[in-house]
């Protein structure tokens, strides 16, 4: 009797003393979607380690295209990503809101938002984010300053893009298509040197007088990071040493 | 019984026989023994170690990285920092640049940063437990380690330790550094920097000494009550106060407010002269007033700056005495405002304040009804005012700015944990004890002081790490990354009485004072023509019509205008050329070669425009009339070097030679703009008379 006593006890404490479960339980989904969408929040670049100026905004769709309200959504990303929340239920218009904090490593990091019909079966979106590290922040402050102005298509009131009055229109820094193909060393020297000195457009003015050689280095990391489809590899090389 | 009997079984076995005792006892001592060894081979660190080496084994460099790989555990010291780091011993790859796409930590290169690891180690910047040589000491063991790793996303606090300028790589220190003295941190909170200057609020809160004068005891209480209602920009927090509390701090407010002598119209004008709402929103416009004040547009978004207070609902809350007063001379009433004084016609303060007066809201004071205050409330709002320290930001009479009314935060990034109480929830860490703080004060207490800010969550963030660069080590560095710091600068005599009354420096610096808007103008004097400035300040046209901001039209008189231009041609002088220097026409082969080089080899048009049928260029300022503004000298030494005159223009140093320098300075100053045939050959006359003075 006393034994069985014992035990009980034992057990008793081993119950009280083990961890709570940190994870909050999942809540129960109201209905079912059949597909996932990205409404706003994809392909934000950040500062490695900071939360992402805009949230990432999903929607649960029915068959038909509809948002479905209630539905449930549950989010996965690599170490160090930090969502608030990673699991929910979707609103009145069918989308779920969380708030992302990017990992402390430079890079891309792949989001997966998905969502499971009654019989379990998931449907997933991936959405990508890019950190930034010093260099790059310091070459995405170099570009503010010279150089979005003709590589940036978006115009805003307060700084108009000049891309669409120059003869040759300009790459877009994202536009990895065609910038990924031309070697670091292409890149400075155009950088450098200006359009004019590779027989491109005597548009691109040099810079290299203006900007120091760390400062042109951390302009093509930034060019580089944020490259849409990535940067790869090492590219075709046109500039003579 | 039965264990009992067993055991001693055991123990008579054991130690029954003392060679097999000695043989026992020999064998506990030599374990024990070995115990040191054996934890130090199966180490954690040893452990990376020969990861690494089965990582890099395989790669086309693995002969390098072999040779360059130092095994056992790694340290750098710095003493004079009070350093020790012992991080490279699992990081192994932190120097090696070919290793910086491996995403196997902690393998993976360190990204590019100025500083090398060796002199500056790794904790100077990620802080950490530098000397643990297991993982979860090094970076977890937060609990009992003051300093825990500091979280990436207030990593630029540490280059905050110091540095005490801006850095370009910096951009979230850079913006958490300006909130701090905007958003009135420092009017309650002393901040000593680690070079001894004190931060001092770079905003603009209203005295309150003249409120009764300026707007109505309802609007005063609904503010106090919630200032966001009235404006979502308003820099001042909700305190939360009871309908009471808001009551009685209006009371007082109300009864503390002495009359200033505000400036009436010069001459009767007629009352009848109804406020055309046409002509008063394009009075507005043609002033820029959005320049600094913005409204809230149909859609709920906001237009234009945000150097003066928001102003949808300015009807709701100025009286139109008031308004028309302000209008006629802001400063009469508050001398330090950054309002200039537009030499308005009665006329145009009429039709400007009718225009404004009509931006009202109906519902904000539809329900405030406040009965006659009495003496009691008032001295409640007075004991109120003194406890939530109203008076570190507004001017009251009859109450004091209380000194050290908040704790000092000059050290705040290296306050121990044992000093702090955490709001539940929080983790225990200096990082998040301060983000929480900024974020939500009132999460540690419902009754502190402190309210809470309307912040996003980046502009937190940016404040957190603002404030965890405020540590013992950056108070103790040495030598330390010199500041740059607002000079003094006053510009002097009845000249320069004038430029403090329109106000230059709101917008415009000058020698190192003043704000951003719009260009510097130390060296304005060398760079343009003294007709064109005048006629400039006459009637303020546009050099870049992409910019919604431009400069107002202050209708000043004629005899203003030639002392303003008199004073800025003489005394805001470049040193580093002679304004004369260059002479002011060219023959007309050098026009050519200069208009040829102009547009194809260095393809200027594609930035400015010369030609407005051909040339679409919209980042520069137009050049049609370059000519006739610019001085021919400004322009050579432009060409040859634009960040010398103006650091940090986008224009690029081009490396141009001086024979193409010349050339375009010859064909630039050739462009007189298309001025009314009659008039230009007498206007060429002047400006080249003015150049040569």
């Amino acid at each position: 009797m006393k034994r069985r006593a014992l035990i009980l006890l034992i057990v008793a404490l081993l119950t009280g003393c083990t961890r709570k479960n940190a994870k909050t339980a999942a809540p129960a989904a109201t209905a079912y979607g059949a597909a996932i969408t990205e409404v706003s929040g994809g392909k934000q670049i950040a500062a490695a380690g900071a939360v992402l100026e805009q949230p990432l905004v999903v929607q649960v769709n029915d068959a038909q295209g509809n948002g479905v309200a209630g539905a449930y959504v549950e989010l996965h990303a690599p170490a160090g990503v930090v969502l608030e929340p990673a699991a929910g239920i979707t609103d009145s218009s069918g989308q779920f809101t969380v708030k992302v904090m990017l990992g402390g490593t430079a890079g891309r990091y792949q989001i997966t938002a998905l969502t499971r019909d009654k019989g379990g079966k998931s449907y997933d979106l991936k959405l990508e984010e890019i950190a930034l590290d010093y260099q790059q922040v310091l070459g995405r402050q170099i570009n503010r300053q010279y150089c979005s102005r003709c590589h940036d298509p978006e115009s805003t009131p307060e700084r108009v893009s000049n891309m669409d009055n120059l003869v040759t229109k300009p790459h877009a820094f994202a536009d990895g298509e065609t910038l990924n193909k031309i070697s670091d060393a292409d890149l400075t020297a155009i950088i450098t040197h200006g359009g004019a000195a590779l027989n491109k457009s005597a548009e691109m003015p040099p810079y290299g007088y203006t900007l120091t050689k760390n400062d042109i280095q951390a302009l093509l990391s930034f060019i580089r990071a944020v490259a849409d489809p990535p940067y790869p590899a090492k590219g075709v090389v046109y500039a003579q040493n | 019984m039965r264990v009992r009997e067993k055991l001693d079984a055991v123990r008579s076995f054991l130690f029954a026989d003392s060679a097999r005792t000695f043989g026992i006892i020999s064998v506990v001592f030599l374990v024990s023994l070995a115990i040191a060894p054996a934890k130090n081979h199966f180490s954690e660190w040893r452990h990376y170690q020969k990861q690494y080496v089965k990582l890099i084994r395989t790669r086309a460099d693995a002969v390098t990285l072999q040779r360059h790989l130092k095994t056992g555990i790694q340290q750098i010291w710095i003493p004079e920092h009070g350093i020790v780091d012992r991080c490279t011993t699992c990081h192994v790859g932190l120097r090696e640049e070919s290793l910086s796409t491996v995403t196997t930590q902690p393998f993976r290169a360190h990204p590019p940063i100025p500083h090398s690891l060796t002199d500056f180690g790794c904790s100077t910047c990620h802080r950490g437990q530098g000397g643990a040589t297991t993982l979860e000491e090094a970076h977890r063991s937060t609990l009992a380690w003051e300093e825990p790793i500091l979280p990436a996303r207030y990593i630029e606090s540490s280059c905050g330790q110091c540095h005490l300028a801006d850095l370009p790589g910096t951009p979230q220190l850079n913006y958490g550094r300006k909130l701090l003295a905007r958003e009135g941190c420092v009017r309650c909170h002393n901040v000593r920097q680690p070079d001894g200057v004190v931060m001092q609020g770079t905003d603009d809160p209203p005295s309150l000494q003249h409120i009764a004068q300026k707007t109505t005891r309802e609007w005063v209480y609904a503010w106090i009550k919630n200032p966001q209602a009235y404006s979502s920009t308003a820099t001042m927090p909700n305190f939360g106060l009871s309908d009471d509390d808001s009551r009685d701090i209006t009371a007082f407010l109300m009864a503390q407010s002495t009359p200033v002598a505000l400036p009436g119209p010069e001459k009767a004008t007629s009352s009848t002269t109804a406020a055309d709402p046409t002509a008063g929103a394009s009075l507005y416009g043609q002033s820029f007033c959005a320049s600094c004040h913005a409204v809230q547009n149909a859609a709920g978004n906001m237009v234009g700056g945000d150097l003066g207070p928001e102003l949808t609902k300015i009807g709701t809350k100025a009286k139109p005495e008031w308004l028309e007063a302000w209008l006629r001379n802001p400063g009469a009433y508050d001398p330090d405002t950054k309002m200039p004084h537009y030499r308005f016609t009665e006329q145009q303060i009429k039709t400007v304040a009718g225009f404004l007066e009509a931006k009202t809201d109906s519902d904000l004071l539809a329900n405030v009804h406040l009965p006659d205050s009495t003496p009691q409330q008032i001295a409640h709002g007075k004991q109120l005012v003194n406890e939530y320290g109203c008076a570190s930001c507004h001017e009251i009479n009859g109450v004091r700015k209380p000194d050290n009314f908040a704790p000092d935060l000059s050290h705040v990034g290296s306050r121990s944990l044992a000093q702090l109480v955490f709001a539940p929830g929080v983790p225990h860490t200096l990082p998040d004890y301060i983000g929480a703080k900024v974020r939500d004060p009132r999460a540690f207490g419902a009754s502190l002081k402190m309210p809470k800010f309307t912040l996003t969550q980046q502009q937190a963030d940016a404040i957190t790490t603002a404030l965890l660069a405020l540590s013992d080590r950056a108070q103790s560095q040495s030598p330390r990354i010199a500041t740059h710091r607002e000079s003094d600068y006053q510009p002097g005599g009845h000249a320069g009485q004038l430029i403090r009354d329109l106000r230059c420096f709101s917008c415009h610096a000058i020698n190192g004072r003043g704000g951003d808007m719009a260009p510097d103008l130390s060296w304005e004097g060398s760079s343009v023509q003294a007709k064109w400035l005048a006629d400039f300040l006459r009637n303020p046209n546009t050099l870049r019509p992409a910019l919604i901001r431009r400069m107002p039209k202050f209708n000043l008189s004629d005899a203003e205008i030639k002392e303003l231009t008199d004073y800025i041609m003489t005394v805001y002088q470049t040193p580093a050329f002679e304004s004369d220097s260059m002479p002011a026409s060219y023959p007309p082969a050098e026009v050519d070669r200069g208009r040829q080089v102009f547009y194809s080899k260095y393809a200027c048009s594609s930035c400015h425009i010369v030609d407005p049928a051909k040339d679409k260029g919209y980042i520069g300022p137009t050049l049609t009339q370059v000519g006739s503004r610019l001085t021919p000298a400004w322009i050579y030494h432009w060409l040859k070097n634009p960040q010398e005159l103006r650091p940090g223009t986008i224009e690029p140093n081009q490396h141009i030679s001086n024979d193409d320098a010349r050339a375009l300075t010859a064909y630039l100053v050739s462009l007189k703009g298309q001025s009314p045939k009659t008039k230009t050959a007498g206007r060429r006359r002047e400006s080249q008379q003015e150049v040569g003075r």
